[in-house]
């Protein structure tokens, strides 16, 4: 590990074009690409899994609305991905694919939670509800929040919707809708860049009255 | 995202080896996992940890609380014993993060976690936390987030967790578990300033191990919340924030617990406003007059001196809000 404390490249005050010079745009660049990793000159990298012979990919069996499933995946795979790759259920939606903005939100053993930050590998046993299982019946039949969301005009472009939808359930089960208020602050974590909130909350508020 | 192995551990004797072995410890995975897809962090190997039995909350002599490293923080922020004895524990992981991620990330993650400075995850941009020696893109850049309390000539970053400002105004101790055995920590020892060493955030030894985090006891009745200030309502991080505790017998302050976020390189406690308030009895000049030492030591960069008037202004918010529960203000 490092013995001497770290110099700083860039003095306090120093203009912020200084900061992204040519000369270190360069460096950083070609840390990046020798080798696929940026190592300073004084960090040991960590042994490669590959070079440990240890596995990159696992099997993992997991019951996904109502139904069995088993999958070999890498490591690397997200819910997120496993759900609209693997299994065509692109219900679920990327957008951000860091947790920021809620498009991926699905039920986990009953809690909404990010796809895209859930490793697949992980949900060994687990229960996944997705968009696609909340009204299996058919296209006739919709959940009463699905309903809702019509009835109140809360959506444009729709891309957010499964997200909101899937939030909105958990945001009912935990009883986080007894004013417009609560419901706004516990659906914070879905983004919806067509500016629907003022109907979204009332979609909320007309599904928590009726389920 | 770097190809890593990934093991399930089911008990801590499992847990240790794999993390002897140079394993990566992963809990709720909220920010590893999106550290990873940046290539921020890269493990060779992940050591599942949400198996292992350290998901209870439980009471401890005298009133204080133990919480498990693998509650998350959904449920610790509606656990009963933690809405009654601690507010403003409830309070600061409530205003963390959004729902589905509360749902996900745990106690001991949430401590354990990195900081949000752009810079750091932005792998063109220099930075010391991330590739010691680089240089800190944000010092000379744009830091109207950074911190104006803890920095060095290394780094600026604030610490992001809410909750650790709950934490740190209460006292609390983080249990650690590693090959050396147990250990308990000052969480105000535990989480590093940067100094000369930014790369280290956490004073975790390799292949340690959170177990708990430990709230002591504090003289009841005890009064308690959390005010976070941000650019947005919600889901999003503080630029300034406040957790305080008071205790009054008789009118009289007898203690002050308050700490404040969003301003320091860590947590940063605020011994300068309680010891204004001990021996005091409630007033709004007395709020005021506490808050003014609330940014004692500040050093603000280029864009964010604001800062330290509003983390004043927080401060003196929340003693008035807490101040008036705990037995009005004259």
């Amino acid at each position: 590990m490092a013995s001497e404390p770290p110099g700083s490249r860039v003095p306090l005050g120093a203009e912020p074009a200084s900061l992204f010079s040519r000369r270190t745009f360069i460096a950083t660049a070609t840390a990046v690409t020798v080798g696929g990793v940026a190592v300073a000159s004084d960090v040991v990298p960590e042994p490669s899994p590959q070079a440990t012979g240890a596995p990159v990919s696992g099997r993992v069996s997991l019951v996904v609305n109502g139904e069995g499933r088993t999958a070999t995946i890498d490591n690397r795979t997200s819910l997120l991905d496993l759900l609209r790759e693997r299994f065509g259920l692109t219900g679920t939606k990327k957008g951000c694919d860091a947790g920021a903005c809620g498009a991926c939100t699905v039920l986990v053993d009953g809690r909404r939670v990010n796809a895209c930050l859930t490793l697949a590998v992980r949900l060994e046993g687990a229960e996944v509800t997705t968009i696609e299982g909340l009204a299996p019946g058919g296209d006739d039949e919709l959940h009463p929040l699905q309903q809702a969301f019509i009835e109140q005009d809360a959506f444009q472009c729709g891309y957010c919707t499964p997200g909101q939808i899937m939030s909105g359930i958990g945001c009912i089960q935990e009883g986080h809708t007894r004013s417009p208020g609560e419901i706004r602050e516990w659906m914070s974590g879905n983004i919806c860049r067509c500016g629907c909130y003022v109907n979204i909350v009332k979609a909320v508020e007309q599904a928590a009255g009726t389920t | 995202m770097h190809p890593f192995s990934y093991t399930k551990v089911s008990d801590l004797a499992g847990a240790l080896a794999a993390g002897r072995r140079g394993g990566r410890y992963l809990a709720g995975g909220t920010m590893l996992v999106d550290l990873m897809r940046e290539s921020v962090e890269r493990p060779s190997v992940l050591v599942d940890i949400s198996a292992l039995p350290l998901g209870e909350i439980t009471a401890t002599a005298g009133g204080g609380l133990r919480i498990g490293a693998l509650v998350r923080m959904a449920e610790a922020a509606a656990h009963p014993s933690v809405r009654a004895a601690f507010p403003v524990i409830s309070q600061a992981l409530e205003s963390s993060a959004s729902a589905q991620l509360r749902n996900m990330a745990t106690i001991g993650g949430n401590i354990m976690q990195r900081t949000r400075c752009p810079y750091f995850r932005d792998v063109t941009a220099a930075c010391n936390k991330r590739e010691p020696g680089a240089g800190c893109a944000a010092l000379g850049g744009f830091n109207r987030a950074h911190a104006i309390l803890g920095a060095s000539e290394h780094c600026a970053a604030t610490h992001p967790s809410d909750v650790a400002v709950a934490f740190a105004a209460l006292e609390a101790n983080v249990h650690l578990l590693g090959p050396d055995g147990e250990r308990s920590v000052a969480l105000a020892d535990f989480l590093l300033p940067p100094g000369g060493t930014p790369q280290r955030e956490q004073a975790a030894r390799p292949g340690e191990l959170i177990t708990a985090v430990e709230i002591p006891a504090h003289p009841r009745p005890l009064r308690s919340g959390y005010l976070k200030v941000r650019d947005r309502q919600s889901y999003e991080f503080a630029l300034t924030s406040a957790a305080v505790a008071l205790h009054l017998r008789d009118g009289v302050i007898h203690q002050a617990k308050v700490a404040a976020g969003g301003v320091g390189t860590v947590p940063w406690k605020l011994p300068a406003v309680e010891r204004l308030l001990i021996g005091e009895r409630p007033s709004q000049a007395l709020w005021a007059e506490a808050a003014e030492r609330a940014a004692d030591g500040a050093r603000p960069l280029e864009h964010n001196r604001f800062k330290i008037e509003l983390l004043k202004r927080t401060v003196e918010r929340q003693l008035r809000v807490v101040g008036d529960l705990a037995g009005g203000t004259a």
